[in-house]
This record gives C-alpha cells, structure tokens and sequence, in this order.
C-alpha cells in the first residue's frame, strides 16, 4: 500500500516551558507535526524527551506556552481529553497491566469506543455483548498485524520484555489514535526485535496513516525511518529538520552526535 | 484423561468468550447446581443451615464485594464490617417500615443504600492510594459502627439497642423470623447468591471489569488510555458496597435473625472477609467461594478435633484458631498470593497432561 | 485562672499525654516502613504482645521489674528474627499490599501466641511507675495531670533522642538510613538487607515494649491495647509515613484533637466520638494534603 502522503500540521507546540520546582525541564520548545509524519525527538538523557511527551498528553502541565492539536488550542488539559481527542501512547518503562491477558490490555486500548452501561454488562445481553464481541474482532486484527496470537490469553506479567513491548504498541493502536507518541519504543531491545518493531512502526504508519512522534536513542533507527527530526538537549530546541540537515547541523554535531559517535 | 481441552476448537468469538469455554468446566458447574439444589434441601437441618450454609452463603456474597474492590481495583478496604452493617441496618429500617414488602426488594435496596454510602467513603481514593486507604476505610468502619450505636432511630429506639429482624417473606414463602425453614433460607440465600455470582462474573470480563483491572495493575497508563480513575474507582466502590450491604441484609435478617453493632460488624468482620479472599484467591469470583467455604468450616472443624477430640478448653480453642488464622494468611501470601482458586487452577492444568505429562 | 481555662489546659494536657502514647506506637510504624517498606500493622498487637510477655514474666517467675525487661527486649528481638526468617525474607520484592496483608496475618499470630502463653484476662502492670496525680502541679497550679503521663512523656523523649543518636551517630543507624534510602543501592555496598531488617523489628519491639509498658500501667495489659494503638495509623497520615517528627507532632495533634472533641463537641452528638474521631480527622486531612505534613509532594513519572 502506498504511504500517505504528509499533510497539513496536527500538532503544534508553541514556546512550551516546564519546569519542576528549580528544575528547568523544558524552556520554549516550539514544533509542529503534520499529519502521517513519522517524527523524531532525538536528545541525551535528560534532554527533556519524555516531559515533552508528557506535555502533549497533558500529563504535565507546562508553565507556560500551548498546544495546539487538531486545531484546537489549550494550555492546560487532562490526561483523559487527550485520549478522547486521539492521543494515544507507550511509556518508556513499559507500563502494562500486568495481570491481565494480552487480549484484555488490548480491549482496555478500546475503552473508549465502548458505551454499554454497567447494567448491561452485568448481564452481559444486547448491546454489552454485540459490543464486546465488535470490539474482539478488532482486536483480533490487531493481534494478527503484531503476531501476537499466540500469547493472546496469557497474563502479560509473564511474557518477555521484547513481546511486552509489542504488546503495548498494540494497546496504543487499539485506540486507534490519529496521534501515537512513542517512548523508546527500542530500548533495550537486540537487534532482531529492533528490525521487528521498527517494521510495526513504519507500517502502522503507512497502513493506518498513523502520524507518529517517536523518542529513541538508536541514530541509526531514527535516521533511517523518520521523516523530521526534532533535537532536544537540557531543555532547549536544537535543531528541527530532516535528518539529513540534522545530521550536519553542527551544533547538534557537538552537543550530541559529536560525542556519542566518537 | 477425563479433563481435556484438545479438540475443542472455537469457531466463534461468541464462543471462546464463554464463561466456561471448556466443556468439562460446564458439566462441573452443572454437576455442583445439581447438588446445591437437587440434592441438598433434602439433607438439610437446623445445624447445618445456621452453622455452616448459611455463614458460607453469606460470607460468599460479601467476599464477592470486597473482592472486587480489592482483588480486581486493588483498592484495599478495612471497612466491610462498617458497610454490613449499612446494609443490616437498612434492611431492618425498610422492613420495619414497611412490613409486608417482600424480601427481595427489601435485600436489593439495603445494597443500593449501602452502594450510596460506599461512594461517599470511596471518594477520598481519588486522592489517596494504598495505606492511606485502608485507614480511610478504618474511618467508615468505626463511624458507621458508632452511628448505629449511637442513634435510636437505626434501632427504632428499642431498649436493648439490638435490632431483631421481622417475619418477611419471598413469594409468600418465610425467609426470616422464628418460624422459618432451613432449607427454603438455604435456597433463597443460595439463588441470591449464585445470580450475583453470575453477575459479578459478567462484570469483571466487560469493560468495567477490564477498567478495574487496568486502575488495579496500572492506573496512571490506564488513565493515558481513557479510563476514568474516579468514576472507575467509585464504580468499584458502589459495586463492592452493594454486594457487602447485600450480604450484610441476608447475614442480620436470614442467618442471625438479630444482631447487636459492635459484636456483629465489628473490624474483626472486616479482617474475616479480607482473610476470605486472600485465602480464597484475589481478583476471583471462584476464590471468593472456596475462601468463604474455608473460613466458616476451619473453625468448625478446630473445634470438633480441639475442644471434642482433644478435650482443650473452648478458650484455648479459640486462641489456637486465631494463631492458625494468622499462620494461615502467611502461609497462602508466601506460597500462592491467589489462593485457593489458583491452586485449584494449577491442579486443572497438572489433570490436562495427566497420566502422560510429557 | 478561669474555671473554663483550667479546665481547657487540663484536657489539652491530658490530650498531649495520650499523644504521647500514640506517638510512641507510631514511631514504632515509621522506623518499620522506612527501613524496609513494610506498612507493619502488627505494631499494636507488639505493644500488647511486649506487655503482656513483660507482666507474664514478672508475675510467672517473680522476677525484678529490671530483670524482666531485659528479658523482654530479648523476647523481641527473637521476635524480630522469626519475623524475618518465616515472613519477610520470602515476601521480598512483593507489592507492598502484601506485604501489609502479611503484617495483618502477624497481628492474628502474636496475639494468638500471646494469648495461649499467658493467658487473655486483663493484667495489672506495676513497674514501680509512680501513679496518682502529681502534687506539685496540683499545688501550685491547680492542675491535675497524672506523674504516670509526665512519666511517659519523658521516657518518650529520651526514646526519641535515644533513636536520633543511634540513627545519626552509629554505623548501624548510617546503614539503616542507607537501606531506607534505596535497597539495591543499600545492598550494593555490602549491607545486609537481613540483618538490618532484624535490627530494625527489633528496635520496633523496644519502642512497642515502652509503649505497651505506660499504656498497661495506665489501663491494665488486656486485648484493647492493640486496638487502641490502631490509632496510630491516623497519626501517620497526619505526619507521614517516613517521618519521626511527624509521628511525634502528629501523635500530639491527634490526642489532643480527640481529647477536645470528645468534651466540646461529643456531648452533642452522643459521646465516644473518641473511637472514630482521630480517623475523620486524618481522613478529612488527607483530602486537603495527601503527602501528610512533613512527606514530601511526589512527581509521578512515566
């Protein structure tokens, strides 16, 4: 299928400041996505990666600056608004709910596209029961993209940090987002499972047209696969481009590629 | 060789989203309805309903409640002797009230009263979480306990301060009072609580099952998903409430037939039915049973070896179990944090292979 | 003086001495839950299980007052290691919920044991603690307040200074803090997890023993101890679970809140408000600051 072509700007993040206490996490960071972009935030640790991340997603609230998503603007919002307006995430550490089935943290992903009431489902008839089983079968699609069948009822806490990770992309794609924010989807991983996880990616963006924020450490990854790369280092924007300009932007050179490369 | 799953292949989605995909798993629930309704009304006397079917039906129903809260939200409660005792005290107003109302109405509405008064106690968990929620749960329990102590009106300002449940009747049949028959409450507790049961199961494999899990697990993720925290907590805190104050209704009414505050609902209430489920199995509909069955018949069975036996002061006796009850509640979180029902499922996965296990 | 005032200063002292007491009780909490994560809900039923081995000793064996003390801390500390080696070292690395669950099931066994040992009727403790009211205060002040409670208060005092020494001053107490600190790291440099947590459940012990020994003498050894020293669980909300200063301030403000409740507001609505109020009073706290008043305010990250 051929890739969608990219389109007008989804995200916009404009001048956002972050700090914790004394901390300066973020300090005017200004960028934008467009819509089936596959971008990039590259930085060292501490970079302030995440916190951006965490900033889209409204779980932290940046002192000042705003976020415009989807054409609308706000400051400040709640985790939930974000998920309802199609953000969808995975966390560097991974953060699944390790007691339930693959199948269950998927279904969890569509939570909000289901609407039976408790009553329904308490006996299970009618619209609870045509709505779970939809919603398997969509489900069931997105076991079948990421390989997953064979796990599809076993509690995810027992499953290898490699297939948790997958696990988690897929909870995120249950949701069907317009917006996926990836947090080093990589780490840790060999480089089997890298070249696994990084096809899921690029196919979940041209299959689905997903546009994707991607943070990873792995040079050659984000070169290869992104579209525009957005450079981080304590706090401030480096540079923004795409990843050949990055590659020879000489102060992203000395602050970042220059020492990791020697 | 008699329990196996090979062959039985699901076609449908329908289907392998079954309670009891496996067949053998049906004839087995099948086989223990038959005897809970068949075979047991026949066998049935004064002793065994009131020291040991009616305490595991009731007990079941209330660790159905606390289970869900704390087995499947992770929201710990110390308070379930506190919400019995709503749900006792509702269902004696209600009845005294209105005196020819029939019983199940009157059981269903104690638990919506005490699901309202879960809500109130469960708002703190929005803030709050872990340890600090147990001891907000304490609150519930000693102020709840006070309350009906304290005010006449729960008690309709009788002298003794008891509260005595009146005749009352399903279907024109008595289920409370003097002149009841043990196997007509045994059946009626039993129906109660086997349709909540189902309930319950349906609850915990839907969404909000799945919400409550995922704030249990994970709330933080959860919550970047689009679940709720606090109307999924709260949820958790009315579903739970309304099994306890359910529980509590058929625990005064149908089983003691009268009950007196501190000594009915007291926090050792509450350790009881947390004790139920730890040993039961947490976050299990089965294990809320088995810890349930377990928990009224230790104590029976102590004391038939203790005090009959071995001729040990019923003092003594009664040390004994609270030491064991202890060791017992290590034991089961060292060796099997879920329980009973998670042994009873190891031992199904060991029958699977049995006799050729390689 | 006023009529009203004096009688104002008494409950607020009288309300400061039962602080007192539930400091001490969860003082006992917070060395537990700093050193090793483990919210110890057993450490009332210590209190009484101290008390009770203490006055099983003296009166089983007539021994001295000094001797059975001695021989109690040594209870404990055995006390400490079984805790360790039959609970603790198999419930490492598990959620802190069970862990806590775990606790509750020691509860049931200490007052199991302490019961089949020595018996379950209420005790008279007598460690030669002067009783009655303390006359100078009676005399000069017109105050009543108890010598047992200003006993209690000093041995309190010198408890916590005992701790802050050994804390800050001893290798032991830099390793405990370090273990409070981080486990792995505390672990990393050659500290054993095992036999601090033994220290540590066994300074609990001590701490549980002079608790449960002013609260005996005051009101007899007998089961309702462990209940009233539930009510040190509030006291951690208010101070927070990891602070000394907060146990003890927090212990005060408890006492002293219950104690004005139950005169000025009780009478209204019934009396014996004691029983719940401290808990309404945490709890009503908790919605307002949840870190308690000396926790820190947690950054949650993902």
């Amino acid at each position: 299928m051929a890739r969608q072509p990219i389109g007008d700007v989804l995200l916009k993040a404009d001048n956002i400041s972050l700090s914790f206490g004394g901390v300066k996490a973020l300090s005017n960071i200004s960028f934008d996505v467009r819509e089936h972009e596959l971008a990039a935030i590259i930085g060292p640790n501490g970079a302030g990666k995440s916190s951006m991340l965490n900033v889209i997603n409204g779980f932290y609230h940046p002192q000042q600056g705003q976020i415009t998503f989807k054409g609308q603007t706000r400051s400040r919002m709640k985790v939930h608004q974000a998920a309802v307006q199609g953000i969808a995430r995975t966390f560097q550490n991974i953060a699944l709910f390790k007691g339930m089935s693959v199948l269950d943290n998927l279904m969890t992903g569509r939570n909000l596209k289901m609407h039976s009431t408790m009553l329904e489902q308490a006996v299970y008839w009618g619209r609870a029961r045509r709505e779970e089983l939809e919603h398997r079968g969509k489900v069931e699609e997105i076991i079948d993209f990421l390989n997953l069948e064979s796990v599809r009822k076993t509690p995810v806490g027992r499953l290898p940090y490699g297939i948790q990770k997958r696990v988690e992309l897929g909870r995120a794609l249950a949701a069907e987002p317009s917006l996926l924010l990836l947090d080093e989807p990589m780490a840790g991983m060999n480089l089997e499972e890298k070249e696994d996880m990084c096809r899921f990616v690029l196919d979940v963006n041209e299959e689905f047209g997903t546009t994707i924020v991607l943070i990873e450490h792995d040079m050659g990854v984000v070169m290869d696969i992104s579209d525009r790369v957005t450079v981080l280092d304590y706090g401030r924007l480096l540079a923004v481009g795409t990843p050949d300009e990055v590659r020879n932007n000489q102060e992203v050179i000395d602050a970042y590629l220059g020492v990791a490369n020697d | 060789m008699l329990y196996r799953e090979s062959g039985q292949f699901k076609t449908s989605y329908p289907a392998d989203q079954a309670i009891f995909p496996i067949v053998q798993d049906r004839w087995g629930l099948i086989a223990v309805l038959v005897v809970a309704y068949g075979v047991v009304p026949f066998l049935i006397d004064d002793y065994w309903s009131n020291a040991v079917l009616l305490p595991f039906l009731c007990y079941a129903m209330a660790a159905l409640g606390l289970n869900i809260l704390v087995g499947y939200c992770g929201q710990i409660s110390l308070g379930t002797g506190g919400f019995m005792a709503v749900g006792a005290y509702a269902a004696y107003k209600i009845m005294t009230t209105f005196p020819n109302l029939d019983f199940i109405p009157v059981v269903l509405a104690a638990g919506l009263i005490t699901a309202a008064v879960g809500v109130l106690f469960g708002l703190p968990s929005l803030r709050i979480k872990g340890f600090y929620l147990a001891v907000a749960t304490l609150a519930a329990q000693f102020f709840l306990v006070w309350v009906f102590n304290k005010f006449g009106w729960f008690y309709n300002y009788n002298a003794t301060g008891q509260i005595t449940a009146p005749p009352a009747s399903v279907f024109g049949t008595l289920v409370t009072g003097a002149h009841t028959h043990p196997a007509v409450t045994y059946l009626f507790c039993l129906s109660f609580v086997a349709l909540f049961a189902l309930v319950a199961k349906n609850l915990v494999r839907n969404r909000v099952g799945r919400s409550w899990m995922a704030i249990r697990d994970m709330d933080i993720a959860a919550e970047i998903i689009g679940v709720r925290p606090l109307t999924t907590k709260l949820s958790a805190f009315a579903v739970s409430s309304f099994y306890v104050g359910m529980a509590g209704a058929l625990y005064f009414a149908v089983w003691l037939g009268s009950a007196e505050p501190t000594e009915a609902f007291g926090i050792d209430q509450s350790f009881l039915v947390l004790f139920m489920i730890i040993i039961g199995g947490l976050g299990s509909i089965l294990g809320s049973f088995l810890g349930a069955a377990f928990m009224v018949l230790m104590p029976i069975l102590l004391k038939n070896v203790m005090v009959d036996s071995l001729g040990m002061a019923a003092v003594t006796a009664k040390h004994v179990e609270i030491l064991l009850m202890g060791v017992l509640i290590i034991f089961f979180l060292i060796v099997e944090p879920h329980g009973l029902a998670r042994l009873w499922q190891i031992m199904k996965e060991k029958l699977r292979l049995w006799p050729f296990p390689y | 003086m006023s009529q009203d005032l004096m009688f104002l200063t008494e409950t607020v002292i009288s309300g400061l001495m039962a602080g007192v007491m539930y400091s001490l009780v969860a003082l006992g909490f917070v060395l537990i839950f700093k050193a090793s994560g483990v919210f110890n809900f057993a450490q009332g039923v210590m209190c009484l299980f101290a008390a009770l081995t203490l006055v099983g000793l003296m009166e089983t064996f007539d021994l001295p007052g000094w001797v059975a003390v001695i021989l109690t801390v040594a209870v404990m500390a055995g006390v400490a290691w079984i805790i360790e080696w039959a609970v603790l070292r198999h419930l490492v690395n598990q959620d802190p919920i069970i862990l806590f669950m775990a606790t509750i099931g020691l509860a049931y066994v200490l007052e199991g044991v302490g019961d089949l040992v020595w018996g379950s009727d209420v005790k008279v403790l007598n460690l030669g603690i002067p009783q009655g009211a303390w006359d100078w205060g009676l005399d000069n002040l017109n105050l009543y307040v108890e010598k047992l409670e200003i006993v209690a208060a000093v041995t309190a005092g010198l408890l916590v200074a005992v701790l802050a020494i050994f804390f800050q001053k001893t290798r032991v107490g830099r390793a405990l803090r370090a273990v409070a600190d981080d486990h792995q790291a505390a672990l990393s440099v050659g500290i054993s997890l095992r036999s601090i947590w033994v220290i540590v459940w066994t300074v609990a012990g001590i701490v549980a023993l002079v608790a449960g020994v002013m609260w005996g003498s005051k009101s007899g050894v007998q089961f309702s101890l462990s209940l009233i020293a539930l009510k040190a669980l509030p006291v951690l909300i208010l101070g927070g679970f990891t602070s000394v200063p907060g146990a003890i301030i927090g212990g005060l403000i408890i006492g002293v809140g219950e104690k004005l409740a139950e005169v000025y507001v009780g009478p209204f609505v019934g009396g014996a408000i004691e029983n719940w109020f401290a808990y309404m009073l945490a709890l009503a706290f908790l919605l307002f600051r949840p870190q308690g008043l000396f926790g820190e305010k947690i950054i949650e990250r993902v």
